[in-house]
């Protein structure tokens, strides 16, 4: 559905995209993870043809977003940052004027506002002006706006921010609902969101391509380690160096104790080798346990790693 | 079309949606019956061979009006929907950049149409009260409508471009009156010019709106005139074209 190769933006000296390059498959959920000003925003407004890249190729359903525009536009329902929308209308009013602009028949064009309002639970709110509603409930607008034409694909520009708890578990489970149906592509810096509503991830920093790929094989490179031997920080420093289980962090403990957290980027279970080490050392070992990888360690790693490279 | 009628409709309900085009409304209403006033208080038992419509056009006061509310009404058109952020929802969904300027202007067309209805009621008072059908006929009025649509024409895409030049709508407001008033006193040399046969002053009187106007208000069409203001008016759509456009420039 979306095929991006080498794509670079500059504004003026400032390099906000560097050469990306990444696929999304059809009916693909996929997060696109980064800190503010990672080039998320800039990647998807090029990707809606709202603006062109400085170099570089995007196709949205085979369709080139530089030389295709009107095709793309009739394929995507976009959802940019900060969910931008007239205050003076009424919900019902601003989805009938979306639904003109994307040239939905007239005759199904209110069957269809009412489909998108129910499933983004804003049907009660319909003949209020969008101004008078809440943060949440102009969320679940854009969002409507977006699924109005039954694009295939849905782009959503941080489709989460600034909601409450249950209005964000409300917008999981819409987003969750699309999956299968539509290719929805979401960007988000709360890694949380993206790793429950997304199959696929897309890490930016600083505008270049940190990890692409299934959530799941990211995950297991997240794959750290933690051990608690008796010994001095000293001879776990060194001994952390030894075993080379990539970065590990070493810190003292009541009672002679010392805690050792292993990132360990590989996709093995290094448990075994941890034990037989310590055994050997005739260091007693009171914990050994594979953590619950999660997308923030894989991120802070992966970022880490850039900025120590740098 | 269906879309370009959408958009339109936006365009012109957003002047309604708050006070702002009510308010517009009353000023220029209240301009017009004021230069009506003293036209009329001017002429009050003198004989004059001019249409009324000559006799108001020669006043200030459709100049000033002209020029104040022109950039008002068009200062909205793109500089808020991209302070809003409404102008990146608009040109990703499937519309044309031609489209969304031409519905822009087109919108802020009509409201300006719509402003100088009364003009007409106060035509119409002044022939009741006259008595005589040579004061003003069907056909001054309708050359004089004309001239009034063009001028505002050349002035709705003149504030369309000023406005599509920034997010900010005093800005576009102010740089939109500044272009109107250069264009306006750029033509007002001519009447310094007098007899002069040099480049500076056949192009003052080239581009002298007054002198334009002065014959749609006698009931004569000028096709010089016509063409000046439509070509004018192309220009700067095409301008605000270029800068909508320029987003997508590598």
């Amino acid at each position: 559905m979306i095929e991006v190769q080498h794509l670079t933006k500059h504004y003026g000296k400032h390099v906000a995209l560097d050469g990306v390059s990444f696929s999304v498959d059809p009916g693909e959920v996929v997060g696109f993870l980064g800190p503010n000003g990672a080039g998320k925003s800039t990647t998807m407004r090029i990707l809606t043809t709202f603006i062109a890249a400085t170099s570089g190729t995007a196709r949205v359903g085979g369709d080139c977003v530089f030389e295709q525009p009107a095709r793309v536009r009739k394929r995507i329902g976009y959802m940019p940052e900060n969910n931008p929308l007239p205050l003076d209308l009424r919900v019902s009013d601003y989805l009938g004027f979306r639904a003109e602009l994307k040239r939905l028949a007239n005759g199904k064009a209110a069957e269809r506002i009412n489909e998108v309002m129910e499933q983004c639970d804003v049907a009660d709110v319909a003949g209020r002006f969008i101004g008078q509603l809440s943060r949440g409930y102009r969320q679940r607008v854009g969002m409507a706006d977006a699924l109005l034409a039954k694009p295939d694909l849905i782009v959503l520009d941080e489709p989460t921010a600034g909601l409450d708890p249950n209005q964000v578990r409300s917008v999981r489970h819409l987003i969750r609902d699309l999956a299968g149906r539509h290719t929805v592509l979401i960007s988000s810096h709360i890694l949380s969101e993206i790793e429950m509503t997304c199959d696929r991830v897309v890490i930016l920093h600083d505008g270049r391509l940190l990890a692409s790929g299934a959530l799941d094989e990211l995950m297991a490179k997240a794959n750290a380690v933690v051990a608690e031997v008796k010994t001095t920080l000293a001879d776990a420093k060194e001994w952390a160096t030894e075993l080379a289980l990539g970065q590990a962090e070493c810190v003292e403990q009541p009672g002679g104790y010392v805690h050792c957290r292993f990132a360990n980027t590989t996709t093995d279970d290094v448990r075994e080798t941890i034990f037989a080490s310590a055994n050997e050392r005739g260091w007693p070992l009171r914990e050994l346990s594979r953590l619950a990888p999660s997308l923030e360690d894989l991120f802070v790693s992966l970022t880490r790693g850039r900025e120590g490279g740098e | 079309m269906s879309v370009f009628r959408a958009l339109v409709r936006r365009e012109l309900s957003a002047f309604f949606q708050g006070p702002t085009g009510f308010i517009i409304i009353a000023t220029v209403l209240f301009l017009i019956g004021l230069g009506f006033v003293v036209v009329l208080s001017g002429l009050n038992g003198q004989a004059t061979p001019m249409p009324v419509t000559q006799v108001f056009y020669g006043t200030y006061f459709f100049w000033v009006i002209l020029l104040l509310i022109a950039p008002v009404i068009t200062m909205r058109s793109f500089a808020m929907e991209r302070a809003s952020g409404t102008y990146e929802s608009l040109m990703t969904a499937p519309v044309g950049d031609w489209q969304v300027v031409l519905s822009k202007f087109t919108g802020a067309l009509i409201f300006y149409a719509i402003l100088w209805l009364p003009l007409l009621v106060c035509s119409g008072v002044v022939r009741f009260y006259v008595g005589e059908s040579a004061v003003l006929e069907p056909g001054t009025i309708f050359t004089s409508a004309l001239g009034v649509l063009l001028v505002g024409c050349l002035y709705m895409s003149l504030g369309c471009f000023a406005s599509a030049l920034t997010r900010n709508q005093a800005v576009a407001a102010v740089s939109g009156f500044a272009l109107g008033a250069a264009l306006f006193f750029t033509g007002f040399f001519s009447f310094f010019a007098g007899d002069r046969s040099d480049w500076l002053s056949q192009l003052a009187r080239h581009v002298s709106l007054p002198n334009h106007m002065e014959s749609f208000s006698r009931g004569v069409i000028d096709l010089g005139a016509v063409i000046f203001f439509s070509s004018l008016t192309a220009l700067f759509l095409y301008f605000t074209h270029k800068v909508v456009e320029s987003r997508r420039w590598k």
